[in-house]
């Protein structure tokens, strides 16, 4: 296979199988939290940030970061005006950043194109970027083990997490941090817009899935992994865009699992959160 | 021999963050091996009571002693049914607390877990999903967990809401085996005749009304100072129903 022999494409399949499996991972409790819609806000919130440093010639790397960093602080503090809904907030804050990254984006003097800003180049992942991703994606899956035990207690019970010594509002605050992590680093290789289908759809397949958390956390990095090997093959083989081939094996695991068990409770709530989540991308 | 005092309060006031004291003028004492009820209206305190006493809120004037390890026992439907979770990892949950993050939780500790479920008559039941159980098995879960917390001082928020009778039997009867082994026990509810069957009634609408042996403190004057206008009075005053108003 192609895929095996070239070096290029072997960065990208190492890469985003990486990238598949944090995103899976951390996906699950982003969606028992109920935090699809902050996963899709910081993913197109970041645009200004990739996009100025671009202008200013400093890696895309750091430009996410610091875009990230200045929407979850807008974001913290629109939600603490009480005369606002949080929904409302975060929706006014994520639109006026995104158009703000887009007209900054048009602008002639910006080298990287908007188009690879949005979808990303999975393809032309540099060993430096493999390194990054890597890192970034060891530390999400030694956060979400080390931290397990407390995830458990703050989504099933954060009124009584307190008297467990396990502190909710902490837990949510470090997750939407592995987040902020998980979208900075993928967001190079699939772009402002597909990186979100890594997070939810291999995360919903797997609560459809399986029965207990702990499996559906393992069964969701193995078909995040899954669903980029797919997706680079399905791209290469036919010639088609490579992140946006990932994004549509990890929606077509999601369809799949429906299909393997397109009833039950469990399945409702994912294909519900699914659906929850898609709608918040329009 | 005099029973060891466990909890303490005098002149007790409690607030969330810098807002007002919610509850004010809280003084009782209870020994090992004591229940109390603690009796009142939506809003009157009991939940400010337990926060207070977990440690969780500020206590803004008057003193608090607890002399025991504490454990919060809530309403089963605060808890999130939709999650994966077996009757025995909520059980286990009570050791979390004094397991290090970068341990597993022990097998001491897990057969812990299995005994406190057997003793709440749930061994059989210990790998169902907790949203799969009923209310009255869903709370006696709870329980467990307080039991491997290793808990001195249980308190209970309304632990025979929305259970069945025979439910409702079976948790009054592990909770008079936790009291007889010396644990204290204390029991929101806003039921009138269950609070009479408790060794003591601590009655809160804001501030503390009376505290005492139900047949001293359950008067009509006290259940009217604890209502206001949401207790109806039965079968010239021998019986009273609290008519409580829901929020959502």
């Amino acid at each position: 296979m192609e895929i095996l022999r070239s070096g290029l494409l072997q960065r990208a399949l190492l890469e985003v199988v990486v990238l598949g499996a944090a995103c899976g991972a951390l996906g699950v409790w982003l969606l028992q939290m109920r935090q699809a819609y902050a996963a899709e806000s910081l993913a197109h919130a970041m645009l200004p940030g990739l996009v100025l440093a671009s202008l200013a010639g400093i890696p895309l790397l750091l430009g996410a970061a610091g875009g990230v960093l200045v929407v979850a602080g807008l974001i913290f503090l629109a939600a603490r005006d009480s005369r606002v809904d949080s929904e409302i907030a975060v929706g006014v804050v994520v639109t006026a950043t995104f158009g703000l990254g887009a007209v900054l984006a048009l602008s002639p003097d910006v080298p990287v194109g908007l188009d690879r800003l949005l979808f990303g180049n999975l393809l032309g992942a540099s060993t430096a970027d493999l390194i990054a991703a890597g890192a970034l994606a060891v530390l999400i899956g030694g956060a979400l083990l080390a931290g397990h035990r407390q995830l458990t207690v703050a989504v099933f019970d954060p009124v009584s997490a307190p008297s467990l010594g396990v502190r909710p509002a902490r837990v949510e605050l470090a997750v939407l941090a592995l987040l902020a992590v998980a979208v900075v680093a993928a967001v190079l290789s699939l772009g402002n817009l597909l990186v979100f289908a890594l997070l939810v759809a291999p995360a919903a397949a797997a609560m459809r899935l399986a029965r207990s958390v702990r499996t559906q956390v393992l069964l969701a990095a193995t078909l995040g992994s899954s669903a980029g090997l797919l997706g680079l093959v399905i791209s290469a083989e036919l010639d088609l865009a490579a992140g946006g081939s990932v994004a549509l094996a990890a929606v077509g695991l999601f369809v799949a699992a429906g299909l393997l068990r397109p009833s039950g409770p469990r399945g409702a709530a994912a294909g519900r959160t699914l659906v929850e989540a898609l709608g918040a991308q329009r | 021999m005099i029973a060891a005092t466990r909890i303490e309060t005098r002149g007790l006031a409690a607030s969330y963050g810098t807002s007002p004291p919610a509850l004010s003028g809280v003084t009782f004492a209870v020994q090992a091996g004591q229940a109390v009820a603690v009796l009142g209206p939506n809003g009157g305190g009991k939940t400010t009571l337990f926060r207070a006493l977990l440690g969780e809120i500020s206590v803004v004037a008057g003193t608090l002693t607890i002399g025991a390890a504490t454990a919060y026992v809530p309403q089963t439907e605060r808890s999130r049914l939709d999650f994966p979770v077996s009757a025995l990892d909520v059980a286990l949950m009570g050791a979390y607390a004094r397991t290090s993050w970068y341990r597993r939780v022990t097998s001491a500790d897990r057969a812990t877990a299995r005994a406190a479920l057997a003793r709440v008559g749930l061994s059989e039941q210990a790998r169902t999903r907790f949203g799969e159980l009923s209310g009255g098995q869903r709370q006696r879960v709870l329980i467990a967990r307080a039991l491997v917390q290793d808990a001195e001082v249980l308190l209970l928020d309304e632990p025979f809401g929305g259970v069945d009778q025979s439910s409702e039997q079976a948790i009054m009867g592990i909770l008079d085996d936790l009291r007889d082994e010396g644990r204290v026990l204390l029991i929101a509810t806003h039921d009138v005749e269950q609070a009479r069957r408790w060794d003591r009634v601590l009655c809160l609408r804001g501030e503390q009304i009376a505290y005492g042996p139900p047949a001293e403190t359950l008067t009509n004057a006290v259940l009217q100072d604890t209502y206001g206008a949401e207790i109806v009075m039965l079968d010239c005053g021998h019986r009273a129903v609290a008519i409580q108003h829901h929020h959502h």
